[in-house]
């Protein structure tokens, strides 16, 4: 792959991002970039601070300290409108999908287009199906939130980030809560969205085979830091002992 | 009355609500502080924060897009479907009146004055106060819990992630509608209390409606009407904005919510009746009888 083209072609990029919550440090000065069209994988214990640095990177929390720059912004100084112009190019799943209790699975994935897009009720309809057919979910277009299973729910809030078409997925463990059969078409849809739209995806997953599947480069979060930033390969490679500890365990697992 | 000691009046309200306020406004689990100074400088910070809210909202809210669809479709949902409950309420402080009234006034020999004491005293007070405490308990309660659970199961942020602006789609459109249908539903709550009264009276003396109503109206006209129905245009935007407060910044899970809710009813109750009290003097100050 030729990403390493280009100096500065990266779509995020994180310098010294610190977040503590009361005297809790979640993020102590991370330096990250992701570069255009690659696919990162985030792994880390539970409360290491995963989801906090996804929320971050979209501006729904602010850092203590650092720069987080998208697509060449710094989002911690710019205006609010400025950072909902970034915001229509990201797509964001969160952890628990996040569906609007009040609408139905449908008017969830057209949300985005209603209020971002002049499409007619008949295009943005054929947009919903198509992007709900994505994810295997076009037949419970008129279920509301609370009659989906929990995996449902997140495929419906992949189906919902997808919509606006963005250039970065930030993807807070989509396939947890799958059967392996759905989780291998998430991990297919993945792949085939990073071969036709050469997106860049930010994925948090505890699941290796989602990692083996996605991933071009995986870093390990552990006490606020990196311990691990290179190829899914070269994870077993790696000295640090919470790393090898990490990966022995997934692999007893699967 | 001198200025200086409705100041110190104003002032000494301010001090207790700061108190009072501080229990329900729901800041959250593990603030174990007490003793009154804490209380109170809570009380005000949760003033100021409401302050800030409320600006950032007009700001949001007076730039477009507007947020029609949304707006019709909650003054439907906050003004028709408070309609049943306001118009019970406004028919029984018209019985009410129309019972205590009766005897007094039969005692000093003043029963022709009945009609226009009803009108007055529905037109005048009753009427908005008890139609704004209704929708406090229903609205308030409502809103408080609808934003408290969105913003816990995340969907506020989901809709910031979506750009779109929370205060603008969410907060407006709520705050607007109770504004614009409060006066509506007191104008319907003055209608069925002065109807009420009037059944009430003539079980007991019959009277045709008309000649009540010309009665009632000969000690009063639309300078009473008017300024005491405006008035709640004010209670309005105290619903709603207190609904939303409460409901946004809720955290913790269902409890968050529960608090949320209650904490919206209750401060929008209190400062419906506070507000009450600040606009009936001005009114008095402004209208002069
Ligand atoms: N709004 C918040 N207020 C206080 N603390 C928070 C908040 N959000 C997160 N935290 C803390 O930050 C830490 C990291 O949380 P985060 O949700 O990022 O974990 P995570 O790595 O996503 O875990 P999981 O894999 O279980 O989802 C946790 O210890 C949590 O307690
Ligand atoms: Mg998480």
């Amino acid at each position: 792959m030729n990403i390493e083209a280009k100096a500065d072609d990266s779509a995020i990029r994180l310098q010294g991002l610190s977040k503590s919550f009361a005297s809790q440090h979640v993020l102590d000065s991370i330096d990250l970039r992701v570069r255009r069209g690659e696919t990162l994988t985030v792994l880390g214990r539970s409360g290491s601070g995963k989801s906090v640095l996804l929320k971050l990177i979209i501006g729904l929390q602010k850092p203590d300290a650092g720069s987080i720059e998208v697509d060449g912004q710094d989002i911690t100084r710019i205006s609010l409108t400025e950072l909902n112009n970034i915001r229509k190019t990201i797509g964001f799943l969160f952890q628990q999908a996040a569906l609007y209790d009040s609408l139905t699975v449908e008017e969830n994935v057209a949300f985005p287009l209603r209020r971002h897009t002049t499409l007619r009720t008949a295009e943005r309809t054929d947009r919903v199906r198509e992007l709900l057919a994505r994810v295997g979910m076009e037949a419970e277009v008129r279920k509301m939130p609370a009659q989906l299973s929990g995996g449902m729910k997140k495929r419906v809030g992949l189906a919902r980030s997808l919509a606006l078409d963005p250039k970065i997925m930030l993807l807070d463990e989509p396939t947890a809560g799958l059967d392996p059969i759905t989780t291998a078409e998430i991990n297919e849809l993945i792949q085939d969205l990073q071969q036709e739209r050469q997106m860049s995806f930010v994925v948090v997953t505890h699941d290796m085979l989602t990692v083996n599947a996605v991933a071009n480069r995986v870093v390990m979060l552990y006490k606020g830091r990196l311990v691990f930033d290179g190829a899914p390969g070269e994870m077993k490679d790696s000295g640090h002992p919470f790393v090898s500890k990490f990966l022995r365990e997934a692999e007893g697992r699967d | 009355m001198k200025l200086w000691s409705q100041f110190v009046w104003c002032a000494a309200i301010l001090l207790a609500v700061s108190v009072s306020v501080r229990p329900v406004s729901g800041s959250g689990p593990g603030d174990s502080s007490t003793g009154l100074r804490s209380a109170a400088s809570r009380g005000l910070e949760w003033f100021g924060d409401i302050g800030v809210f409320s600006w950032s909202l007009i700001k949001d809210a007076l730039t477009p897009p507007y947020e029609l669809r949304e707006l019709i479709r909650l003054m439907d949902e906050i003004g028709a479907r408070s309609l049943p409950l306001v118009a019970l309420a406004g028919s029984a402080i018209g019985v009410v009146l129309s019972l205590h009234t009766r005897d007094s006034l039969a005692r000093f020999g003043a029963k022709s004055m009945l009609p226009s004491l009803i009108v007055i005293s529905i037109v005048k007070e009753s009427g908005p106060i008890i139609t704004a405490l209704v929708v406090s308990g229903r609205v308030g309660a409502g809103i408080g819990a609808e934003l408290g659970s969105m913003k816990v199961t995340e969907q506020i942020d989901a809709i910031e992630a979506s750009a779109v602006n929370p205060y603008k789609f969410l907060v407006a459109p709520r705050v607007l509608a109770c504004m614009l249908m409060l006066p509506l539903l007191t104008i319907a709550a003055d209608f069925c209390g002065i109807v009420a009264g009037w059944i009430a009276n003539t079980i007991v003396e019959p009277m045709p409606l008309k000649l009540f109503v010309t009665m009632g109206l000969e000690q009063s006209g639309f300078g009473d009407l008017l300024p005491a129905t405006f008035k709640t245009v004010v209670f309005g935007f105290i619903i709603g904005i207190i609904g939303c407060f409460q409901g946004m910044r809720a955290t913790g899970g269902t409890e968050g919510v529960g608090r949320a809710s209650t904490g919206a009813v209750v401060l929008s109750s209190l400062f419906v009746i506070l507000a009450d009290v600040v606009l009936v003097r001005l009114i008095l100050t402004l209208f002069p009888l």
